[in-house]
């Protein structure tokens, strides 16, 4: 295993990066103009982010690494964000889905690390808690307001959460590396998560008349990079065309 | 300012294209104020459907660069606004009374500005 640090910290800025240029994919496109805006601000909260923590796993990695050497000069196996993160947009309502589910598990997992052991993590939780509670807020609003819209939006709302269900237990396993993050207080065990998790969900999916799957059937592989979906490929085609085909080209 | 019109975004279904949805959000009229002390202002107005959501898309249409603390946003319907028609009755009388501006009184320098 290579450092642990390390590994936690890309998965951290893995997660971010990639959401954060999923929902910029909505930029121009989105339904209203507000709700464009709106899913802009978000994906520049969660780029902003990964500036933080990848540029941390790169100084803590100590091989001259930054941020962008992260972001655009590695290839899928080497990403270890979850699975969630990287399925594609969908329709509106499938994008919120997926915010909805991320945000509630997120904004637990950073309000856990700002008792981190590490200072450094805990200034870099302090700062994105902030941004992820509005987050949670909005995409909340907005399941429940579709979910419980009109039998259209219903009906695209609970075919989002079933579709994106199986996804959902990645971030509740914990593996070797979260243990030596425990270990070290420097994070929580994912797994200890899940209960607060479960209790938010529930509320939120109720207020928006959808129905939980039974099944809790989990996907693996994205946060060990041991197996993406074939969507993240293909994303980070567009994402890092630029530094592919002009390498260390910069403004 | 926005129209919940088809989006030309893959994964979203196209409808016709055609006079706006009956179901068009309500207009608002959004009001924030800069810093505390100073009083809102007005600085523009969007779509939303409640006043919860109305404030959500304030916040991120107009306060992304740090410009308030607090975001007022009223239904453009419920303001009640006079006519451009009735100018005249309503402000030409004022014109010729240049005694009601306080202009004919000396202020003591110590005052300051006023």
């Amino acid at each position: 295993m290579t450092q642990p640090q390390f590994e936690f910290l890309t998965r951290l800025g893995d997660n971010t990066l990639v959401l954060g240029h999923r929902v910029s994919e909505w930029c121009g496109h989105a339904p209203v103009l507000e709700e464009d805006i709106a899913l802009a601000n978000t994906a520049l909260d969660l780029i902003g982010q990964t500036q933080l923590w990848l540029g941390l796993a790169g100084e803590v990695e100590g091989k001259g690494r930054d941020a962008d050497t992260l972001a655009f000069h590695r290839d899928v196996w080497d990403f270890r964000s979850l699975l969630l993160v990287e399925q594609p947009n969908g329709d509106f309502g499938q994008t919120m889905m997926r915010q909805f589910l991320f945000d509630a598990w997120h904004s637990n997992y950073l309000a856990q690390l700002m008792d981190s052991s590490d200072s450094r993590i805990a200034a870099i939780a302090e700062k994105s808690t902030k941004e992820v509670t509005y987050h949670l807020e909005r995409s909340s609003d907005t399941v429940i307001g579709l979910g419980d819209g009109t039998e259209e939006s219903h009906v695209r709302m609970q075919k989002a959460l079933d579709r994106l269900w199986p996804f959902v237990g990645e971030m509740f396993v914990s593996d070797e590396v979260d243990a030596a993050m425990v270990a070290e207080g420097i994070a929580p065990d994912p797994a200890s998560l899940r209960g607060e998790f479960d209790t938010l969900v529930n509320n939120v999916l109720t207020a928006a008349t959808l129905t939980r799957p039974q099944d809790d059937f989990a996907h693996k592989g994205g946060k060990t990079g041991g197996r993406h979906t074939e969507h993240l490929g293909h994303m980070l085609t567009q994402m890092q065309w630029l530094q592919r085909a002009y390498p260390d080209a910069s403004w | 300012m926005s129209s919940p019109e088809s989006s030309s975004y893959d994964g979203t279904e196209n409808v016709e294209h055609g006079k706006a949805r009956p179901t068009e959000w309500p207009l608002w009229e959004i009001f924030i104020r800069g810093q505390h002390g100073l009083s809102h202002r007005h600085v523009g107005s969007l779509h939303a459907p409640d006043a919860e959501m109305a404030i959500k898309n304030a916040r991120d249409v107009y306060t992304r660069r740090n410009e308030g603390v607090s975001i007022w946003a009223v239904e453009a319907c419920k303001i009640a606004a006079s006519s451009p028609e009735e100018k005249g009755p309503l402000y030409e009388p004022a014109n010729a009374k240049v005694y009601r501006h306080p202009t004919f009184f000396d202020i003591p320098d110590d005052v300051g500005a006023m």
